[in-house]
C-alpha cells in the first residue's frame, strides 16, 4: 500500500513539506483535547480521528495524513469549529487538506477530487452549474459504468419532475475562464 | 423589506419549488427582492475542496455584483451553502484588508472589484428577524392546526457563524411553525449534519446520517427544510434507506416558505406542493382537513359575528 501510494506523491518531508506549513499554522495551538472528535458526526466512518489527523499534520506525517481518508469525510457541519476551545478553524483546515489532495491528483481520493472538478468544470463553462451536464463529467471522469445506476432512479424522479433540465452538454463560452485562470496564476503567490 | 436576491443554482434546477416558495411566500407577507443581475455559482463544497483563490473569487464576484446594483446592500439567500459562502467573504474581509486585496486581484480579470458593503442574510434569518411570528400570525388565512411539524435547520445557516440563532440548540423556526398553528415536534436533530454531499461519493456514510435524522422525525407529519441539500438528502432516499433499515421512515419533506405559503393562503401548485419528492398522500389529506376545518371555524365565526351584529 505504501509504495503504491509513494508512486503518486513523493511524501518525502523534502518534497512538499511547505505545503502543510498553511494546514500547521491553522492547528498550531491544538491541545489534543478531542473535542472535535467528539463532535464530528463523520467520526464512525473514519480511520483516523480528527484529532490525531491535527497530531500528524504537526508532526509532518504527510503520508498518513493524505493515506487516510478523515479529511475527505469532513461534511462541513462546524461543529468542530464551533466547539474547539482554542478557537481553531478546523473545518477549513480540513478543506485545505481537501485542496492539497486535489492539487496533487492523489489517486487515493480520486473519486471526491473528480466529483468536485466536473461541479467546477460546470461553473466555468456557464457561470452556474448545470446538475445534468455536471454529472455526465463526473460519470465520464470515473470510467465506471456502474456509478450512473446509483443515481439512475433519482435522475429519473427529478426528469419527471422538470427539474433536470435537459441541456445538452456544450463548451459554452467559458463564462468563467477568465476568473478561473486568474485564480489558479494567483493560486502560486502566498 | 427590500433585498437582493441570490437563489443559486440548485434554486433553478433541483430545487425549483424552494425558488417559486420563497419567492411567492415573501411577497405574501410584504418583501421586495430583485435578482442580482449577472448571479454565478457561489463555489458550494467544490471550491472549498479544489482551489482556496476560487473558494474566495467565487463568492465575491456575486457581492461585488450585489454592491453595483444600487439601492439596498442587503441580500437574501434560501440555500444555506450558498449563504455560508457568501456570508465567510463578507466576514472574513472585516478582519483581513490583505485579504480583501488578494480577492480583488483575482475580480480584476472580469473587472470587478468589491468593497466589502453587503449583508448578506439567510432566508430563516429575514423570516424568522425581518417577518417574525406576529406578522405571521396577523396574515394567516388559515390553520395547520392539528399538524406536527419537525424544524430541520441542518448546519451552515447556523455554523460557524451564530448570526440569529443558538448553533448548538437551534429553536428560531419554534415560534414561526406555532404561529401557523401547527404543533413543533421536539426532536434534538434540527442542528445535526445530513451529509452534504456524502450522498454521492460515500454515500454509505450519507444514509447513516440521513437514517437517524429520519427514525427521530417519527411521530411528525413533516419535517421543513432551509436548504436544498439539506432537502434533497432527507427526501430522495427514503425508500433505500428504509429498506435497508428494515423500518418504514417514510416521512414528508417540505421547505419552509412551502408551509408558510399554504398558510397565507397561496395554493399548493402556488408554492410548488407537487415538485417535491416526498409528499406523502396522509399528509396532503391531513393538510387540507386541516386547512379546511380552519376555513369553517372562521366563516362559522363570521356568521356568529354577524348574526350578533344584527340582533343588536
Amino acid at each position: 500500500m505504501t509504495t503504491k501510494v509513494k508512486e503518486e506523491i513523493d511524501f518525502s518531508d523534502a518534497a512538499g513539506s511547505d505545503d502543510l506549513t498553511p494546514v500547521r499554522e491553522m492547528v498550531q495551538a491544538c491541545i489534543q483535547c478531542g473535542t472535535c472528535t467528539g463532535s464530528c458526526p463523520n467520526e464512525f466512518a473514519m480511520d483516523v480521528t480528527p484529532r490525531r489527523l491535527w497530531r500528524l499534520v504537526l508532526t509532518g506525517q504527510r503520508e498518513e495524513i493524505f493515506q487516510s481518508q478523515t479529511f475527505t469525510l469532513c461534511s462541513a457541519c462546524y461543529y468542530c469549529t464551533l466547539r474547539c476551545p482554542r478557537g481553531l478553524p478546523l473545518t477549513e483546515a480540513m478543506g485545505a487538506l481537501k485542496q492539497l489532495a486535489a492539487r496533487e491528483g492523489l489517486t487515493r481520493h480520486r473519486q471526491s477530487i473528480l466529483f468536485y472538478k466536473s461541479f467546477l468544470e460546470s461553473v466555468r463553462r456557464h457561470g452556474r452549474v448545470r446538475e445534468m451536464e455536471f454529472m455526465t463529467l463526473y460519470f465520464n471522469a470515473m470510467k465506471n459504468p456502474l456509478l450512473p445506476l446509483r443515481f439512475a432512479a433519482l435522475g429519473v424522479k427529478l426528469m419527471l419532475k422538470g427539474k433536470l433540465p435537459l441541456q445538452i452538454p456544450s463548451k459554452g463560452g467559458g463564462a468563467l475562464a477568465a476568473l478561473f485562470r486568474q485564480a489558479a496564476e494567483l493560486e502560486e503567490v502566498p | 423589506m427590500k433585498y437582493l436576491y441570490y437563489p443559486g443554482c440548485s434554486l433553478e434546477g433541483s430545487a425549483r419549488e424552494y425558488d417559486r416558495s420563497t419567492r411567492v411566500f415573501l411577497t405574501a407577507a410584504g418583501a421586495e427582492l430583485t435578482e442580482i443581475e449577472g448571479w454565478t455559482c457561489c463555489g458550494a463544497s467544490a471550491a472549498e475542496a479544489t482551489s482556496r483563490n476560487l473558494a474566495l473569487a467565487l463568492p465575491a464576484r456575486n457581492l461585488a455584483l450585489a454592491e453595483k446594483m444600487g439601492g439596498t446592500k442587503e441580500i437574501l439567500v434560501p440555500c444555506s451553502a450558498c449563504y455560508l459562502n457568501l456570508k465567510a467573504v463578507e466576514e472574513k474581509v472585516k478582519r483581513d484588508a490583505a485579504l480583501l486585496d488578494r480577492i480583488n486581484d483575482i475580480l480584476a480579470a472580469e473587472g470587478l472589484h468589491f468593497a466589502g458593503r453587503v449583508r448578506v442574510r439567510h432566508l430563516l434569518e429575514v423570516i424568522v428577524r425581518d417577518i417574525g411570528p406576529d406578522l405571521i400570525s396577523k396574515k394567516t388565512t388559515r390553520s395547520l392546526a392539528g399538524l406536527s411539524i419537525a424544524p430541520y435547520y441542518g448546519c451552515q445557516c447556523l455554523r460557524p457563524y451564530a448570526i440569529f440563532d443558538d448553533p448548538e440548540a437551534p429553536q428560531s423556526m419554534a415560534p414561526i411553525i406555532e404561529a401557523s398553528g401547527a404543533a413543533v415536534h421536539h426532536w434534538d436533530m434540527g442542528g445535526k449534519c445530513c451529509g452534504a454531499a456524502h450522498m454521492n461519493t460515500k454515500m454509505a456514510v450519507g444514509m447513516e446520517l440521513v437514517r437517524s435524522i429520519l427514525s427521530r422525525a417519527r411521530g411528525a407529519d413533516a419535517v421543513v427544510t432551509v436548504c436544498p441539500m439539506c432537502q434533497m438528502n432527507l427526501e430522495a432516499y427514503q425508500d433505500k434507506i428504509s429498506k435497508l433499515s428494515g423500518e418504514n421512515l417514510t416521512v414528508t419533506v417540505l421547505y419552509l416558505p412551502q408551509l408558510l405559503g399554504l398558510v397565507l393562503g397561496l395554493s399548493e401548485q402556488e408554492v410548488g406542493l407537487d415538485l417535491n419528492l416526498a409528499v406523502t398522500a396522509g399528509f396532503k389529506e391531513k393538510l387540507r382537513e386541516s386547512l379546511d376545518t380552519a376555513a369553517w371555524r372562521r366563516s362559522n365565526r363570521l356568521d356568529n359575528h354577524r348574526r350578533m351584529a344584527a340582533d343588536v
